[in-house]
């Protein structure tokens, strides 16, 4: 396998019972790359995760990382890779300090040569004035912080991350992008599920789960490309009956509200200047529509679109090349929450 | 108007630690009313005295025009409230959790189903009622949670971050649910951390360390607070950021999306030619650098690290 890439995944298969979660993945990361994970709930990002992490056993498929292989060595994996978890899982009753302490203790890294990592990284992430602290009484930014920290100490090579930033306020999560995005330049090779798409766009690449697959995956500027369908800012009054109206339009494709505006997307043949007619015919006017450059999120809710008319163009239970399993992109795998004892960030077992 | 939430100087303190310090605000009724703030700025705790589930330090409040000492009982049959965190029986399905939300408000039992048919259909649950709400995954659960709130049709719903942790469709989804509800009548009272969500809101407060630091409309927060915002285009855009943050003329400068979003200092006249500026001193190439409304989350952030600022210099 090539020496270049951080993290090599082929034919990825979990299944809990008779739910698939992950089902045939591969997926590959270069050193030093920011890869994003997104897709919608329980598409079996945490599944990967974990089995990336060799935390979790796959039924089937290679995993290597850091160039170790995940199944045969789990312990080597363990570690070079730190992992940050989508919940808090450090020890709420120790202070900062003893938080780090304890994880370094686990990883085996020698006392002499994590004390500096450690002023380094509280400083970084301005968490000094609070090394006292106990986790319990620490907020939920500053929480995040520290088990990015934690998941620091011992300098992985490759970084794994579960959600890091959800129930994270927009300042926080700034302050936290900050410290991530400096990491490449250190060597690190991250790999981070996310439900925003805004920090989705800030990964070199990404790749799109859908029921324990990877349905595409390519540069944020590539996959918005890849949106052939036009979008339009309008304003329109009353805005719901304009809403219910365009929705009713067959060559709309969807509408999405963002405060005083509506967000329509038309078809890829759809003459725009229709749709502004119907509008001022059903008297609820139009304000200058503008297009818009489609973000990833109009990415993601296409592909949502996507896989829901290729299920219908197949039929239920016909397609054996997507599951076929009928569950509308939105819908439940099943995909079980993870046991809470797999939260713990994987220090190696042995010494 | 009517008023669905009417505080003022509410006030509670945690023996030396004042959470809630003194706020005043109203809610009119058909409202989507958004409580924004940083973690730990006090806004579950204010949520949670509007609740009635906590009692004050001091100050007033009136919800659904019912006291929020003395009335705490008719509050809680008129509200609806979805806590932060999980809040279902993981042990019993999704329409055994609504039916015992049913019961706890004492809705008759034909009136319940009903309900659970109604809001099922509305939220998606339909096939997932028999479910074992512990197998679920969080947008699921969090539909779930929201039917419990509403089962007994509250006039006044407090929902503390809704779509923490949700698929951007299911995010969709749930906003289009809230804008439906406040059409029908229903005041919302929501806190997110999602600033593409404040923009749903008719109304928007930011709350820090205890206090209501900004209030309006959203239009009207991203007019009023934040001037001089740039948009970057830039490569290589960590060196653009560095070169940024260590410029004297600039207030704040973050990654935002695949780009970077600038606010200069008040005093710069022309901002892009600055950026450019600075820019081009430090030898990165600037593919775009354009003066942009600021977004949200572009004040939300000004907000809060002013709001820090004016708590570090008033602390000794």
């Amino acid at each position: 396998m090539s020496g270049d890439l951080a993290v090599q995944v082929r034919g990825l298969r979990k299944a809990f019972e008779d739910v698939v979660a992950v089902d045939g993945l591969d997926l590959e990361v270069g050193t030093g790359e920011i890869m994003g994970l997104v897709g919608p709930d329980g598409a079996g990002k945490t599944t990967t995760l974990r089995m990336l992490c060799g935390i979790l056993l796959p039924d089937a498929g290679e995993v290597r990382v850091a160039g170790h292989d995940a199944v045969r060595d789990p312990e080597e994996v363990k570690a070079r890779i730190g992992y940050v978890p989508q919940r808090f899982s450090l020890h709420r009753d120790l202070t900062v300090n003893e938080n780090i302490a304890y994880l370094a203790d686990l990883y085996t890294v020698p006392p002499g040569t994590w004390t500096a990592r450690r002023e380094e990284l509280l400083e970084i992430t301005q968490m000094a004035p609070f090394r006292d602290r106990l986790a319990a009484a620490l907020s939920g930014g500053m929480r995040q912080k520290l088990s990015l920290i934690c998941a620091l100490i011992h300098r992985p090579q490759v970084l794994l991350l579960d959600e890091p930033t959800t129930g994270v306020d927009p300042l926080s999560r700034r302050d936290f992008w900050q410290i991530l995005y400096d990491l490449p330049r250190q060597g690190v090779t991250m790999l981070l599920c996310t439900p925003y798409m805004d920090e989705a766009a800030r990964c070199n690449r990404v790749a799109f789960l859908h029921q324990g697959q990877i349905l595409r995956q390519d540069t944020p500027a590539a996959l918005r490309e890849s949106i052939h369908s036009r979008i339009f800012e309008v304003r329109c009054r009353p805005q719901h009956l304009a809403r219910e109206m365009l929705k009713r339009l067959p060559l709309v494709e969807g509408v999405e509200v963002f405060g005083d505006r509506l967000h329509v997307t038309l078809r890829p043949e759809a003459a725009p200047a229709e749709a502004w007619r119907a509008l001022r015919e059903a008297g609820v006017g139009e304000l200058a529509p503008r297009e818009v450059e489609p973000s990833l999120e109009d990415v993601f809710v296409a592909m949502g679109g996507e896989v829901e008319n290729r299920k219908s163009e197949v039929g239920n239970g016909e397609d054996g090349e997507s599951g076929g399993t009928g569950v509308s992109p939105i819908l439940p795998s099943g995909e079980p929450p993870p046991p809470r004892t797999g939260e713990t960030p994987v220090p190696p077992g042995g010494k | 108007m009517a008023l669905a939430v009417e505080v003022s100087n509410l006030v509670k303190r945690f023996g030396d630690f004042t959470a809630v310090d003194g706020i005043s605000f109203s809610v009119s009724k058909g409202e989507v009313f958004g409580f924004l703030g940083p973690n730990g700025a006090g806004k579950s705790t204010t949520i949670r005295m509007l609740c009635g589930l906590l009692l004050p330090t001091s100050g007033e409040a009136r919800i659904a025009e019912h006291d929020i000492y003395r009335e705490t009982e008719l509050i809680r049959r008129s509200i609806g409230y979805m806590p932060q965190f999980f809040s279902l029986y993981p042990d019993l399905t999704v329409r055994e959790n609504i039916e015992f939300y049913a019961g706890m408000y004492e809705v008759p039992r034909a009136r319940a189903r009903e309900r659970v048919e109604e809001l099922s259909g509305r939220l998606g649950l339909e096939g997932l009622l028999d479910r074992m709400t512990r197998t679920l995954s969080t947008g699921w659960r969090q539909r779930a949670a929201l039917a419990t709130a509403l089962v007994h049709q509250p006039p006044l719903a407090f929902l503390d971050e809704p779509t923490s942790g949700v698929d951007p469709v299911t995010r969709r989804q749930f906003w289009e649910f809230i804008d439906d509800l406040a059409r029908e009548g229903t005041t919302v009272f929501v806190t997110t951390h999602v600033m593409d969500e404040a923009e749903h809101c008719t109304r928007l407060v930011i709350m820090h360390d205890g206090a209501i630091i900004a209030e309006g409309t959203p239009e009207e927060m991203r007019t009023r607070y934040v001037q001089n915002m740039v948009e970057v285009q830039a490569a290589p855009l960590w060196e653009a950021l560095e070169a940024l943050q260590a410029s004297p003329l600039v207030r704040e400068a973050a990654l935002f999306g695949d780009a970077l979003h600038v606010q200069l200092r008040e005093e710069v006249v022309d901002p892009a030619e600055a950026v450019r500026q600075a820019l081009g001193e430090a030898g990165v190439a600037v593919e775009a650098a354009e003066c942009i409304p600021p977004t949200m989350e572009d004040v939300f952030v000004a907000l809060a690290r002013g709001g820090e600022e004016a708590v570090r210099e008033a602390s000794p």
